[in-house]
């Protein structure tokens, strides 16, 4: 009697670890390589393996020499490698407000929050030194960096470069836009600087000259990057861009 | 011969009640036990190489996720930024910091910060992050208030059910593409509607179910089948 007893309690105990075994969360760790996963195999401890120098991964032919250079022979080329549409300027936009805005500000003045923060002064778009440059600097810029900018090279595909100079490009046409620019239809969506106010009904112009109106933390909540509804308070003369 | 008191008699079927009752209830604990964040880690920080603040990165620079994620709208992995990413700003800000040190380090030996993976979904779930991107899953749908997190955490269970609450369901959370990296988006109300077309909506569902025809949302059927996530 007492060995049946003991039968069954092993046999229930057995059973018992069999099922939670199944309830281990971290099982789903299987022997394989993930993005970023660490190996033992190689020695720098990388499972994903670093490029050759002198080879040429597939689809880095890169033929057409302007669109990955931004340079005809060794001179910066002032020239578009691809047709600038609507999309390409959208596109442009959203890559700056990720990418440049950071420093050089949502209207290309150089005090974005990172500077306002202590990085060296940005370049200003508007000024006569940078406005002057071809898009092929810009782009050169962003591929290599400058100054104390860092290169982009691995955060912007070439293509986007392209959008960003682009969109430099519209930035600086805005800033000297008049409202004759714009097209008649058109001139009803835009208001004039002085009357536009932030979300919290603080006047822009007094918003921008006291270098936003929040604390530290403050975000414009509500507003993204990409976001078409609230009205982007960088950006007045929206709509004098080259279309 | 009588050997127990007729009282026992009550005793063993409140027993029997008894046993059943404590059966349901170990069953009801280990379901509550196997959802907390004991075993999920929802809610739970882990220790990092460097205390990386997404609150202050997001919520106080206005960084966009995808200055660090570059890889999230064509890739299935969102992408850790390389150490160089860091340095972007950090070669010039908080340069002394010792709480960076491990980042300079890096960046002078060229040996990868070894971060913990806090969103660490289970190896046969094949996941992309660019679909749910392209069909307008915003960011804090799945990963919450970011934006407020001084140390990051999964805010989910990153178990299967959560998963299906939305597969079953798309149209619940679904949001203008144009919304997605935004971290204080709201679903539309009455007091705040959401214009997508030209058509002004005051409720989510309404809206959701037109994303789904819009972004070209394949049936919950197959969102729903085995082999979409499991390969």
């Amino acid at each position: 009697m007492s060995r049946r007893l003991y039968l069954r309690g092993t046999l229930l105990a057995t059973s018992a670890l069999l099922i939670l075994s199944g309830c281990r969360q971290d099982m789903h760790n299987q022997p394989k390589y993930v993005p970023y996963r660490s190996s033992e195999f190689f020695q720098d401890g990388l499972s994903e393996r670093q490029q050759l120098v002198h080879t040429v991964a597939r689809g880095e032919l890169h033929e057409d020499a302007y669109l990955y250079t931004g340079k005809i022979g060794i001179k910066e080329g002032d020239r578009f490698p691809f047709p600038i549409t609507q999309a390409v300027m959208e596109r442009g936009r959203e890559r700056y407000d990720i990418y440049c805005s950071p420093c050089h500000s949502r209207v290309g003045d150089g005090n974005g929050m990172i500077v306002k923060r202590g990085y060296r002064q940005a370049a200003n778009f508007h000024d006569q030194k940078y406005a002057s440059q071809t898009v092929g600097h810009y782009y050169d810029v962003i591929s290599h960096g400058s100054g104390a900018m860092p290169d982009y090279g691995a955060q912007i595909d070439p293509p986007d470069r392209w959008a960003i100079a682009a969109y430099i490009r519209a930035l600086q046409y805005a800033r000297n836009g008049a409202m004759s620019d714009v097209p008649a239809d058109q001139r009803g969506q835009l208001k004039d600087q002085s009357e536009m106010t932030t979300k919290d009904g603080v006047p822009l112009l007094r918003a921008i000259a006291s270098g936003g109106n929040g604390g530290p933390e403050s975000v414009p909540v509500g507003t993204s990057p990409t976001s078409p509804h609230p009205p982007q308070p960088g950006e007045p003369q929206e709509g004098t861009q080259k279309k | 011969m009588q050997i127990f008191h007729r009282s026992t008699n009550t005793i063993s079927r409140a027993t029997i009640f008894g046993a059943i009752f404590i059966v349901a209830v170990l069953l009801w604990a280990s379901i509550q036990f196997q959802r907390s964040p004991y075993v999920t880690y929802a809610e739970v920080a882990r220790p990092q190489p460097a205390p990386f603040s997404h609150q202050h990165h997001v919520a106080g620079l206005g960084i966009d996720c995808r200055y660090c994620h570059t890889s999230i709208e064509t890739s299935s992995f969102a992408g850790i930024p390389p150490t160089k990413t860091c340095m972007n700003c950090h070669s010039q800000i908080w340069t002394g910091a010792p709480m960076l040190e491990p980042v300079r380090e890096s960046f002078r030996t060229g040996k990868s910060l070894v971060w913990n993976r806090v969103n660490d979904l289970p190896d046969f779930v094949y996941f992309n992050h660019s679909i749910h991107i392209n069909k307008g899953v915003g960011c804090n749908t799945c990963h919450e208030p970011v934006d407020r997190m001084p140390l990051m955490y999964n805010f989910a269970s990153l178990q299967m059910e959560w998963c299906l609450d939305c597969h079953r369901a798309p149209e619940k959370y679904l949001r203008p593409r144009d919304q997605v990296f935004n971290m204080r988006y709201e679903q539309p109300s009455s007091g705040k509607p959401i214009v997508v077309d030209g058509k002004s909506y005051t409720e989510q569902l309404s809206l959701g179910t037109d994303l789904v025809h819009k972004y070209n949302l394949r049936s919950v059927a197959d969102i729903t089948s085995c082999s979409t996530c499991h390969r």
